[in-house]
């Protein structure tokens, strides 16, 4: 079995994957996928972490549990935020992060 | 709690004017009068106390303590009749004096504060407490003396009297501090115990350490008691109203300065004003004493001639005290409260019924218009001029020429021929100012003032003659204020001669001079100007220091301040913010880009740094 | 052999991901994303966490990449492959993932590794035989019921957080129709 540090590198490179899709690409909801990369990178790690501090004999399940909640709430965030892009669509036709500038006013 | 009682009652008397009675000057002038007639009420149950009441701990570092603490002793309680009394009528006269003007909420506002403030230096315990109040004086006397302030030249006096005030605090604060050095603590009873330990341990240094501590002290005397050379700002105080100078720059502020000094020679001890220190205070009251009397003698504005008699007369008190003779000089500041107050008061009565005309040369023939108020003028220069036997002054002055003829021939000289010039100038001033004929139309429509002016007036003119006696039973009750006069005996009966010799002399020089006269026939420009003394600040000083010091600080502000720092940090901004607007572009990416490389730096800091 | 697995996964994981953010096309993208997750689900599954491996699958490659297929087809995003990726954002994320890359290598490189210890299940079950008897019977078996563990915790320490996050979704889904609803004005 892996040692733990694969389990870091692993995730780490598929959080690093993501923020590079966050910085790279203009389409927004690439972006929003790219997040999701990221969250469940966190994920990877939680869980890693999980296994090997066990406790008793059986994996920590408080980090599983963690784990159970970033998910719920990333189900969530993506309905929210897909809802969200819909209504900028309806309002600016496009969804491309570089003719989206009004946060610059 | 009944002396703390003195200090709080004007205090809260003060805040409640100025917080909620601003706009109703009738409730703000009764609670005045309220406060300070019970603060009277209370001095007089004071008298002959000690006990000074609770003390609260004020600062505590190490073994070092500092209390907030009353201090009651003959000295005080005798002096709270003198604030406490003189301020009850000048705050009845000016019920009627200031009737009409327009801030009379602030004027009662202000004459309470300076009430605590005053009662704060006679009742201070320690030195710290002095100085605080010192400053506070100092303030209501700017705050009063800048009343009138849409006048600049009203303005221009407060500022004057402020700014010089600062010159002599600065040396007094030295002396403070150099006091404290010398014996350990600020507290008045304590100092005794710690000059004299600091004499077993350094038996060199302490003469000429405690001199210059004395001298420091008396820096602040001199700004506040206006002596020479820092005398210029009580005339120009003058600009105040008129119970304004009546109380603070005639009777009690001014008079603190003495009353400050005579407190350190009580803790310190006599000898520690024997040598130097003494004689430089005996001849700065000497030299001041008899400028002052010669200025008078040539001013035309009837408040600048009370003016300069009272820097005469306090230098007469400084003299005694740098002589060694506090207790001729506390009687003589006892005494001249009462009768300067009424001189001021009197000529404010003057003054407000010749509508508002200052200028002895305009009034005449009062005597017929105002009989009672001449007749008090009249007692009140009496008093001023030492008639003998009758009259407080003349025991008062009697005591000090007893001091200086014991002590110093020449300032006895000094002090005998000022008291010639005093009677001339005034002898002067009432002639012009209430015999013959009415000069103006001014002086021509005058009537007797009301009875709430009159009252005061009658009353100060009770006290400037039986002054002297009621300080008998005050004396009684401390060693060190009994009269004694059989000391120096021998010369009592040559002092006495000398100065009724003066004032024979000042009166008949002033009658003859001034009777039926329309201007004055004496024209010296010389004590017109005061000796130039104003002309030599204003050019000399205030010129090349002002004008030295603008320069430099226009430099400052216009290169440094505005074109470095100001202009500097502006452009500094400016171009920060070019900088930044790039970033502020609203692209998404950007910002995310940002937060990547914040990341970066705090993995880089909190994992990789040392 | 699980060595093996763990980086055929981890490598389907990290291609999945890099995929997501090279593949012009936003359909190909979201699919892309699934593999990443159906990786991740193995790296899970690996861990002896069979409950969020299975829970990956579900949520994100039943749900949630259905719904983003769902909305780019909604929106019909086909003009925007042909654009050109932007010089600058492209060497402001290369840089980034440099310097992570360094960093993350620093800090690995830095912390002592740690192999994993085989799963103790008698002494769990020992443990818990008195509180929680069922569980206690299927470990004591040679069984992991992940299942039941993850429950155990979930309804006992972590019982209020549960419920909060029930009522988070269900706000969600308002939020969502509240902001979906076309606007009559």
């Amino acid at each position: 079995m892996a040692s733990l540090n694969s389990y870091l590198f692993v995730s780490g490179l598929l959080f690093i994957i993501g923020l590079s899709g966050v910085v790279m690409r203009r389409n927004i909801i690439v972006v929003f996928m790219c997040l999701e990369l990221m969250l469940s990178a966190a994920n990877l790690t939680l869980v890693a972490f999980s296994r090997f501090n066990g406790t008793g004999g059986l994996p920590d399940y408080s980090a599983q549990m963690l784990v159970f909640f970033v998910i719920t709430v990333a189900a969530a965030e993506v309905a929210v935020g897909l809802a969200i892009i819909v209504a900028l669509y309806r309002a600016r036709q496009t969804i491309h992060t570089d003719e989206l500038t009004a946060l610059k006013d | 709690m009944l002396p703390w009682l003195l200090l709080l009652l004007p205090l809260c008397s003060a805040a409640v004017n100025q917080l909620y009675l601003k706009r109703n000057a009738f409730l703000a002038s009764m609670l005045s009068v309220a406060s300070v007639v019970v603060t009277l009420i209370v001095s007089f149950l004071l008298l002959g106390k000690t006990d000074g009441g609770p003390s609260y701990s004020w600062i505590s570092i190490g073994d070092f303590q500092l209390p907030i603490q009353l201090k009651l002793d003959a000295l005080s309680t005798g002096m709270m009749i003198v604030v406490t009394g003189i301020g009850a009528l000048v705050h009845i006269f000016s019920l009627a004096y200031m009737a009409e003007d327009g801030a009379k909420a602030r004027f009662f506002t202000c004459l309470s504060l300076f009430m605590f403030s005053m009662t704060g230096i006679v009742l201070a315990g320690n030195f710290i407490m002095t100085f605080i109040f010192w400053e506070l004086v100092g303030l209501s006397s700017y705050l009063l003396i800048g009343h009138w302030y849409e006048k600049d030249s009203a303005a221009d006096a407060a500022n004057k009297a402020f700014m010089v005030n600062r010159v002599g605090d600065f040396g007094f604060l030295i002396g403070i501090l150099l006091t404290f050095g010398l014996t350990g603590t600020f507290v008045f009873d304590d100092m005794k115990v710690g000059l004299n330990n600091f004499a077993a341990l350094h038996p060199d240094l302490v003469g000429g350490l405690l001199a210059a501590a004395i001298l420091c002290v008396f820096c602040g005397a001199v700004g506040k008691s206006a002596q020479m050379p820092l005398h210029v700002w009580l005339p120009d105080a003058m600009e105040g109203p008129t119970p304004v100078s009546a109380l603070i720059h005639a009777a009690t502020m001014v008079a603190a300065g003495v009353y400050m000094l005579f407190r350190v020679q009580l803790s310190l001890g006599a000898e520690a004003f024997e040598g130097v220190a003494g004689n430089a205070i005996a001849w700065v009251g000497g030299f001041t004493s008899l400028c002052a009397a010669l200025m008078a003698t040539q001013q035309n504005d009837i408040k600048r001639v009370l003016a300069y008699s009272t820097l005469s007369q306090l230098g007469y008190m400084v003299m005694a005290v740098g002589l060694g003779g506090a207790e001729a000089g506390m009687f003589h500041l006892f005494t001249h409260a009462w009768f300067k107050a009424l001189l001021f008061l009197g000529s404010g009565a003057v003054i407000y019924a010749c509508h508002h005309e200052q200028d002895i040369w305009k009034m005449g023939g009062l005597i017929k218009k105002m009989p009672i108020t001449t007749l008090t003028f009249a007692i009140g220069t009496a008093a001023l001029i030492a008639v003998p036997f009758v009259t407080s002054g003349f025991y008062s002055k009697e005591e000090i020429l007893a001091t200086a003829y014991a002590k110093n021939k020449i300032l006895f000289g000094i002090a005998v021929f000022v008291a010639f010039l005093t009677t001339f100038y005034m002898t002067r001033a009432f002639v012009v100012a209430f015999l013959g004929k009415p000069r103006d139309h001014g002086s021509d429509h005058a009537h007797e003032v009301g009875p709430l002016m009159l009252a005061p007036l009658c009353l100060l003119a009770l006290m400037a003659i039986g002054s002297s006696w009621l300080t008998k039973p005050l004396s009684a009750v401390d060693p060190r204020l009994i009269h004694h006069a059989e000391e120096h005996a021998e010369g009592h009966l040559l002092i006495l001669g000398l100065s009724a010799a003066a004032l024979v002399l000042g009166l008949l020089a002033g009658f003859l001079l001034y009777r039926g006269k329309d201007k004055d026939p004496i024209d010296l420009p010389l004590l017109q100007n005061r000796f130039y003394i104003d002309v030599v600040y204003e050019k000399g000083v205030v010129k090349l220091l002002q004008d030295g010091l603008a320069a430099l600080i226009h430099f400052l502000d216009v290169w440094v301040i505005n074109g470095l720092l100001v202009g500097g940090s502006a452009r500094l901004s400016q171009s920060f913010g070019n900088l930044f607007r790039r970033a502020q572009a609203g692209n998404l990416q950007g910002y995310a880009f940002l937060l990547g490389i914040g990341v970066v730096l705090v993995i880089y800091f909190t994992t990789f740094w040392n | 052999m699980p060595l093996l697995l763990f980086w055929i996964f981890a490598i389907l994981m990290l291609l999945g991901g890099l995929a997501v953010v090279v593949l012009p096309n936003p359909v190909a993208s979201a699919l892309s994303m699934v593999v990443s997750f159906v990786g991740l689900a193995g790296l899970f599954v690996g861990l002896n966490a069979f409950f969020v491996g299975v829970m990956q699958i579900l949520v994100y490659a039943g749900a949630i990449m259905v719904l983003f297929l769902f909305i780019i087809m909604l929106l019909d995003l086909k003009t925007e492959e042909k654009r050109t990726p932007k010089l600058v954002p492209v060497i402001g994320g290369l840089g980034i993932v440099l310097a992570f890359t360094i960093q993350l290598l620093g800090v690995l490189g830095s912390t002592p590794d740690k192999a994993a210890e085989p799963l103790d299940l008698t002494a769990a079950s020992v443990a818990m035989a008195e509180t929680s008897p069922g569980i206690s019977a299927k470990l004591a078996a040679g069984h992991l019921p992940d299942v039941n563990l993850v429950g155990q915790v979930a309804f006992t320490s972590y019982n209020l957080p549960l419920q909060i996050v029930g009522v988070l979704l269900l706000v969600a889904t308002v939020g969502v129709v509240v902001l979906s609803k076309r606007q009559t004005t």
